[in-house]
């Protein structure tokens, strides 16, 4: 078993106990701060360097073709805590018709802003890797209304995903070579 | 009627009156507030006879350190509107109003000069002397306060700050409850 | 009744006392702007550096300056104050709550008629101190008007009609009445020194306290222990950190004030502020030789109106120092606990202070013996 050593404290002097020689150093310290250098960051001039695995708002996102890459499975709808996300399924639109009448496409997708909690949930769930959360962060709006983002908002602050995955292409080909799926 | 005495009766409206609203409002605070009107009234009044020194320590001691005492107990008891109204206190109150009227009564007989007392009978106003045999010249410079009470009124010094002591003493021992558990 | 000369003296001497208050409470203003400057660089941040006036920019040399230092911030703080919404809570006892602030204002705008700050040079070679008023009892005037101040707090306190303003007008008051006693002993031995026969002086008289320090050592070298017996009550009396008992944000929410809002508040504020630089001028007139250039040297300005000018300028440099000390300790210290600051008035500072007065009537007496 360990040894417990109990430390005596040493009483403190008389020059101690009247705390003006402490009282001095800490003055000299922060006297000493005031010409060190700032840590201020100039707010909306300067921007802080936002990490790469940053959670900022939730956007869709489109594949390096352009097409919608959300399915409107509403697995995201389902896993968000705070009920943040509607979405209103619909069908591709007709002039993808090489995937009209396979897959699903949203015809609404809202996020409210003022629910979201920026979890990342649904970045998490989607089969389909369409939401992603990125490194915005700062958003405003001067009614209720203009904090739920749709659809289109919602592509225009995703933009175009450069990944590698080419689903079509490859369900193309596939088909192309006489393998359905 | 000039400036002065224009400002004499103002301010001795405000002290009397003060004075009447305490004893009259019913609300400790009001009343505290009262009080401390007149007692600055009262300061004001000394300036008025350019007695600078007994004013300001009108204010510091009364107004600054005895009123704030009365307002700091009356707030930590909380006493409503309804305190003091009790019946025994009531007789020791008509007691006490009865004898500082009766002062009050006897002290304008004085000044008025009815009677034989008459305010130029009053030898102790008419000349202080220190007991050194020079006179002291009545002003109100403050040497000549501090010369006098420790001069003439040495005595009368000595025995108030005496009186002074015992009530501390007494307050001290009053409120310090010995427990006998406690001191064990 | 009135002749026209007694008019224009009472003119000129209102005239003078806006002067005077406009100076202590843009001072007031500006300390405000000096506590959020000094703490933020003192926390390696900037501080307030974007109030700026149209145009300001602009100006050569001096624009930036202004913009990059938030000169028009208190203007801003001001304006804020003036125009949030006032909001009575229905609980509070309406006329001691629109009372208390102005109780709390006017005393500290009072001590100031007996502040000298500097001194006026006639032709004929005499002095004359600038003040509104030369009374012989000027210390004790403005101990006995800033005891006044407390009704403010304490009014504050319980007109609320609630918990945490309750808390802070009570520990107000008793912190109050337990460090006038301490200051006014420190103060004591200055005047015995002072009075010394010999000096002059006989009174209890501001300018006689100045005059005493020229071409002499300052008090604050006479007498150190004086001066910090005085400089650790001035802080409690003017409710600074360390002993910002009434407004321990940490424990009682913003203390006496946690009711008030808008220009209501604004005016606790300014009252606050408005002390401390009353204080601190106090301090400098008494230890720190006033208007007068440095311990033991005689003033190297000439006899002039331009000497005067100087010297109220040195003496508005030493209060604004110390000024600045009371923000350099603020942002140093931590808060005492309310029983410390009790326990350290009555048991630490005040026996200090009587074995200090009696150590300096003893050394008094025994140099004023005559000689042998
Ligand atoms: S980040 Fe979380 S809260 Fe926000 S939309 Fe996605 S799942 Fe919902
Ligand atoms: S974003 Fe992803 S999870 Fe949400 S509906 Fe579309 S495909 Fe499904």
């Amino acid at each position: 078993m360990a040894k417990t050593v109990v430390l005596q404290r040493k009483p403190l002097s008389l020059s101690e106990r009247t705390y003006l020689p402490q009282i001095v150093t800490g003055l000299k310290t922060t006297f000493s701060n005031m010409f060190k250098g700032k840590v201020t960051l100039q707010y909306p001039e300067e921007k802080p360097n936002i990490p790469k695995n940053y959670r900022g708002i939730p956007t869709l996102v489109k594949d390096p073709n352009g097409r919608e890459k959300c399915v409107s499975c509403q697995l995201c709808e389902f896993v968000c805590p705070p009920k943040a996300i509607r979405i209103t399924p619909g069908a591709v639109p007709e002039s993808e018709d090489d995937r009209e009448h396979v897959e699903k496409a949203p015809q609404e997708f809202e996020i409210n802003m003022l629910r979201c909690i920026y979890c990342g949930y649904c970045q998490e769930v989607c089969p389909e890797e369409a939401i992603y959360l990125q490194d915005e962060y700062s958003l405003s709006g001067y009614s209720r209304d203009e904090m739920i983002n749709k659809k289109e908002k919602l592509y225009e602050l995703g933009g175009t995903l450069p990944d590698q995955h080419y689903k079509w292409d490859k369900k193309k080909n596939a088909e192309d070579e006489g393998n359905d799926h | 009627m000039n400036t002065v005495d224009l400002l004499f009766y103002f301010f001795a409206t405000l002290s009397v009156g003060g004075g009447l609203l305490m004893v009259i409002s019913r609300h400790p605070v009001s009343a505290a507030m009262f009080m401390i009107i007149s007692l600055v009234s009262v300061a004001a009044l000394f300036v008025l006879l350019e007695s600078f020194f007994l004013a300001i320590l009108q204010v510091l001691v009364y107004a600054g350190a005895v009123m704030v005492l009365f307002l700091f107990i009356i707030m930590l008891l909380d006493v409503g509107p309804e305190g003091g109204k009790v019946s025994r206190v009531k007789m020791l109150s008509g007691l006490a109003s009865c004898l500082s009227v009766g002062i009050l009564v006897i002290l304008l007989l004085q000044f008025s000069g009815i009677g034989d007392a008459s305010l130029s009978n009053w030898k102790a106003i008419q000349s202080t002397e220190s007991v050194t045999g020079d006179s002291l010249v009545f002003s109100t410079s403050l040497k000549n306060f501090g010369y006098g009470l420790f001069t003439k009124y040495m005595l009368p010094l000595q025995v108030a700050g005496f009186l002074l002591l015992a009530a501390m003493v007494g307050v001290i021992v009053l409120s310090k409850k010995s427990t006998p558990d406690l001191d064990a | 009744m009135f002749d026209f000369e007694m008019l224009f003296m009472i003119g000129l001497k209102v005239l003078f006392a806006l002067l005077m208050i406009g100076a202590v409470m843009t001072m007031a203003g500006y300390s405000v702007l000096a506590e959020r400057k000094v703490s933020a660089w003192m926390q390696g941040r900037v501080g307030p550096n974007r109030t700026v006036l149209p145009l300001v920019g602009y100006v050569p040399f001096a624009g930036k300056f202004l913009k990059g230092m938030g000169m028009f911030q208190p203007l801003a703080d001001g304006l804020k104050f003036l125009f949030k919404e006032e909001i009575i809570p229905g609980h509070v006892n309406k006329f001691y709550y629109n009372l208390a602030p102005i109780v709390a204002l006017v005393p500290a705008l009072t001590t100031m008629t007996v502040l000298p700050f500097g001194e006026f040079f006639a032709d004929n070679g005499e002095s004359f101190p600038l003040m509104l008023a030369n009374l012989e009892v000027g210390i004790l005037f403005i101990l006995a008007v800033s005891s006044l101040g407390v009704y403010g707090i304490v009014l504050a306190g319980w007109s609320s009609n609630s918990k945490y303003p309750f808390l802070g007008g009570i520990r107000s008051s008793a912190q109050m009445i337990s460090y006038e006693l301490a200051m006014g002993l420190s103060l004591l031995p200055i005047f015995l020194w002072v009075s010394e026969p010999g000096t002059g002086a006989m009174g209890l008289s501001l300018v006689d306290i100045v005059d005493s320090q020229k071409q002499s050592p300052w008090l604050l070298l006479v007498q150190p222990l004086s001066a910090l017996i005085f400089l650790i009550a001035l802080f409690a009396e003017t409710n600074r950190l360390p002993f910002d008992m009434p407004e321990s944000e940490t424990d009682l929410v913003g203390g006496f004030h946690t009711e008030y809002g808008g220009f209501k508040f604004g005016i606790f504020f300014v009252a606050e502020y408005a002390h401390i630089v009353v204080g601190s001028a106090i301090f400098t007139i008494v230890f720190l030789g006033g208007w007068h250039f440095m311990p033991w040297m005689s003033d190297p300005w000439p006899a002039t109106w331009i000497g005067s000018l100087i010297g109220v300028g040195w003496f508005l440099a030493k209060t604004i120092f110390l000024i600045f000390f009371f923000i350099w300790i603020r942002w140093t210290l931590p808060r005492f606990r309310y029983d410390q600051v009790m326990n350290l008035g009555w048991t630490k500072l005040l026996p200090l202070a009587l074995i200090n007065l009696i150590f300096y009537v003893c050394l008094v007496t025994w140099l004023d013996q005559p000689p042998a």
